[in-house]
């Protein structure tokens, strides 16, 4: 059987504090191929950003203790040195980050910052870097690019510095890419042209896509596979339709419930889940989410409490983290959850 | 960039004026400043003469007016101008002594312009000063960046702690044991004594001998650049550009150096050019550990003497040297930071 274009093996990424051992990713397993785009939905301090940044190796020479296997294309990225890995970075695997402004440097102009991730990987001189620059500025629809490869970030609006993270992150072609949040930090206008450009570039390049967000409109727009994260880790794992329109972990319906629908009253207040996510730090045992569930009542007291629930498959290609027997919550009833804290 | 030189340079000549007015007004709101130059057993007629001699008779603004005359284009002392006829009548024109533009004053106790005694003094604490300068620059960012670079490792634990140690350590006690131990008792040294550089051949024995003053007065400002170097630097390398730095899958070490330095580099600027500004109006513990005959030393003999003259052009060349690197901090700062440079 050959294995899949990425997979991700019960990866742990764990970060030891004084206070104790922070799970920020507990055991973390998906896959992903070419061409093809994984969402990865969850609140913050979710492990979203954690386990993706794993990938890239952005935890080496830190103290986290990262663990399990990543495959990229037959090469298990954890077993790499660090050379090996830092020559990986942003040619094979790139990412793009939330916050545009701050992520890249103030001191430096944005041709100047696209070119360098083209000429650390290839043997180019500074000309051929700066022409290939202003070929991706031009790609990712930044006008009169000639001009603007010149300008610092400052003088970009946000739309503009996130199209030129764009263009530095696919500078080199890469096979996978990671937009952490890529679109959090934008207008509501721009969030749909930076998904439109992305997905235009995914199909041209044939790239693989993590995309990272809590919005389930993103997730509904761009993604093929979606995997809900809560307490770092997957509580739901399946494609698009499945997760959107079969929600089989009360989690993943609070999600989907919490999303204002245009179609309703307009009086109609929002439903967002009750309480908060819980602290990663010495997490309790039983189920992470059960505080906040309004469907434990359906599970024997004491078991969530007592016990984690495994990732189970409950249709081809529908893995859920849950206790309930009945897989359609629908037929099940909500009972308001006190969360007092 | 040019417009932008142009404005902080026309605002830094307007301070200087500002300033040379308020120092002046201060040195003067202190009473007659002939009592003080003439000493504790002082006729009344004894005052009045040196008053009237002095200048110090006429209205505080026209005295304001000859200073700023005398810094346009200079003056003649003695001041009174009846007194300065009478000794052209009596052929001692020789006496008459003429100051140039800028004429800083003239100190009747050591019968010498300001120009003059600042111009001797100026030669060891602008030496001390640079050489200072370079040294703990040079050795305080390298150790800083090197402590930041280990952070936690037992490198940065042993760079922390001594620069702590250096840091409380008062200059008196430094230099001293420099002085008393390196040079004279167990003569590691040649004892430092300051000799002018006035040529290329002159560059050894400058460097020799102002080598000891020079890292006493370093070793203080360097155990401060340490920290200060490694906080920036640990404080840039936390922004989110060096992830991106390091996600474009940049070498460790130009991460550190091309991105993560330039911008610990904005905030040194800015304290070095003070630093180095205090220096020039001169180090005055380490003029006197090693008998250095600078501004500092010139200061403290002034004020013991009660010497305005030279106490308000020292307080005004001081106050220059401030002004004047602000200026040149504010350039370097548009110069590394573009976004000061296009800001209208």
């Amino acid at each position: 059987m050959t294995r899949p274009f990425l997979s991700v093996e019960n990866l742990v990424v764990h970060f030891p504090t004084p206070d104790g051992i922070v799970r920020a990713t507990d055991g973390l397993s998906y896959t992903l191929e070419p061409g093809k785009t994984l969402g990865i939905v969850g609140e913050s301090g979710s492990g979203k950003s954690v386990s993706s940044s794993a990938i890239l190796g952005l935890h080496r020479n830190t103290n986290a203790q990262v663990s399990g296997k990543i495959w990229l294309d037959g090469v298990d990225l954890l077993a790499l040195s660090d050379k090996e890995m830092q020559q990986r970075r942003g040619k094979d695997v790139a990412m793009i980050f939330q916050d545009p402004l701050s992520a890249l440097h103030p001191y430096y102009t944005v041709g100047d910052q696209v070119g360098e991730a083209y000429r650390i990987h290839n043997d180019v001189t500074k000309k051929q870097a700066r022409a290939r620059a202003i070929e991706m500025l031009d790609r990712v629809g930044i006008p009169d690019p000639h001009r603007r490869v010149d300008a610092y970030p400052h003088q970009f609006s946000g739309g503009m510095r996130q199209r030129a993270m764009i263009a530095m992150a696919l500078i080199n072609d890469p096979e996978l890419l990671i937009a952490d949040e890529p679109t959090t930090a934008l207008d509501v206008t721009v969030q749909a042209q930076i998904l439109d450009l992305l997905q235009d570039l995914q199909k041209e390049f044939n790239t693989a896509l993590i995309m990272i967000t809590h919005d389930l409109g993103v997730i509904a727009e761009i993604a093929d596979e979606v995997l809900v994260m809560y307490a770092g880790r997957a509580v739901e794992y399946g494609s698009t339709k499945q997760l959107l329109t079969e929600p089989a972990m009360p989690y993943t319906l609070g999600l989907i419930q919490s999303v204002p629908d245009l179609s309703s009253d307009v009086n109609e207040p929002l439903k967002p889940i009750p309480g908060n996510p819980p602290s990663l730090l010495n997490p309790p045992p039983g189920c992470p989410f059960e505080p906040r569930c309004a469907y434990k009542h359906h599970v024997p007291d004491g078991l969530p409490q007592r016990e984690l629930p495994e990732l189970r498959e409950i249709a081809p290609g529908h893995f859920r983290r849950c206790h309930l027997t009945e897989t359609d919550l629908s037929k099940l009833t909500p009972m308001p959850v006190g969360v007092d804290e | 960039m040019i417009a932008f030189i142009i404005r902080r340079v026309l605002v830094g000549i307007v301070m200087v004026v500002v300033m040379i007015f308020v120092v002046f007004s201060l040195f003067f709101a202190s009473g007659n400043p002939a009592i003080n130059q003439c000493g504790k057993y002082c006729s009344a007629e004894k005052i009045e003469e040196l008053t009237r001699l002095l200048g110090y008779d006429k209205p505080i603004p026209a005295q304001f007016g000859d200073f700023v005359r005398g810094l346009v284009v200079g003056r003649d002392y003695p001041v009174n101008d009846a007194y300065r006829e009478q000794l052209i009548a009596n052929g001692f024109e020789n006496r008459i002594i003429h100051c140039e533009a800028p004429c800083l004053g003239y100190s009747q106790s050591d019968q010498k312009t300001v120009n003059q005694l600042l111009g001797k003094a100026a030669g060891p604490t602008i030496s001390l000063a640079v050489v200072s300068f370079v040294i703990w620059i040079f050795f305080g960012v390298l150790i800083g960046v090197l402590a930041a670079v280990f952070k936690g490792k037992w490198l940065d634990k042993v760079v922390v702690g001594s620069t702590l140690v250096v840091y409380a350590l008062p200059v008196f006690v430094i230099g001293t044991f420099f002085l008393q131990y390196v040079a004279i008792k167990w003569e590691l040294y040649p004892y430092p004594r300051f000799e002018p550089l006035q040529g290329p051949e002159d560059i050894l024995p400058w460097i020799t001998g102002i080598f000891l003053p020079a890292l006493t007065l370093a070793l203080f400002f360097m155990a401060a650049y340490v920290r200060y170097t490694r906080a920036f630097v640990l404080e840039s390398m936390s922004e989110d550009y060096i992830r991106t730095a390091r996600a474009k899958g940049l070498p460790e070490r130009r991460v550190l150096f091309k991105h993560g330095l330039r911008s610990a580099l904005t905030p040194l600027v800015t304290l070095a050019g003070l630093d180095f500004a205090s220096l020039l109006a001169g180090a005055i513990i380490t003029e006197s550990v090693f008998n250095y005959q600078g501004m500092g030393a010139l200061a403290v003999k002034a004020n013991n003497n009660h010497d305005l003259p030279v106490l308000i052009g020292l307080v005004i060349v001081g106050a220059t040297a401030v002004i004047v690197m602000n200026i040149i901090v504010d350039i370097l700062y548009a110069y590394i930071d573009p976004r000061v440079r296009f800001a209208k």
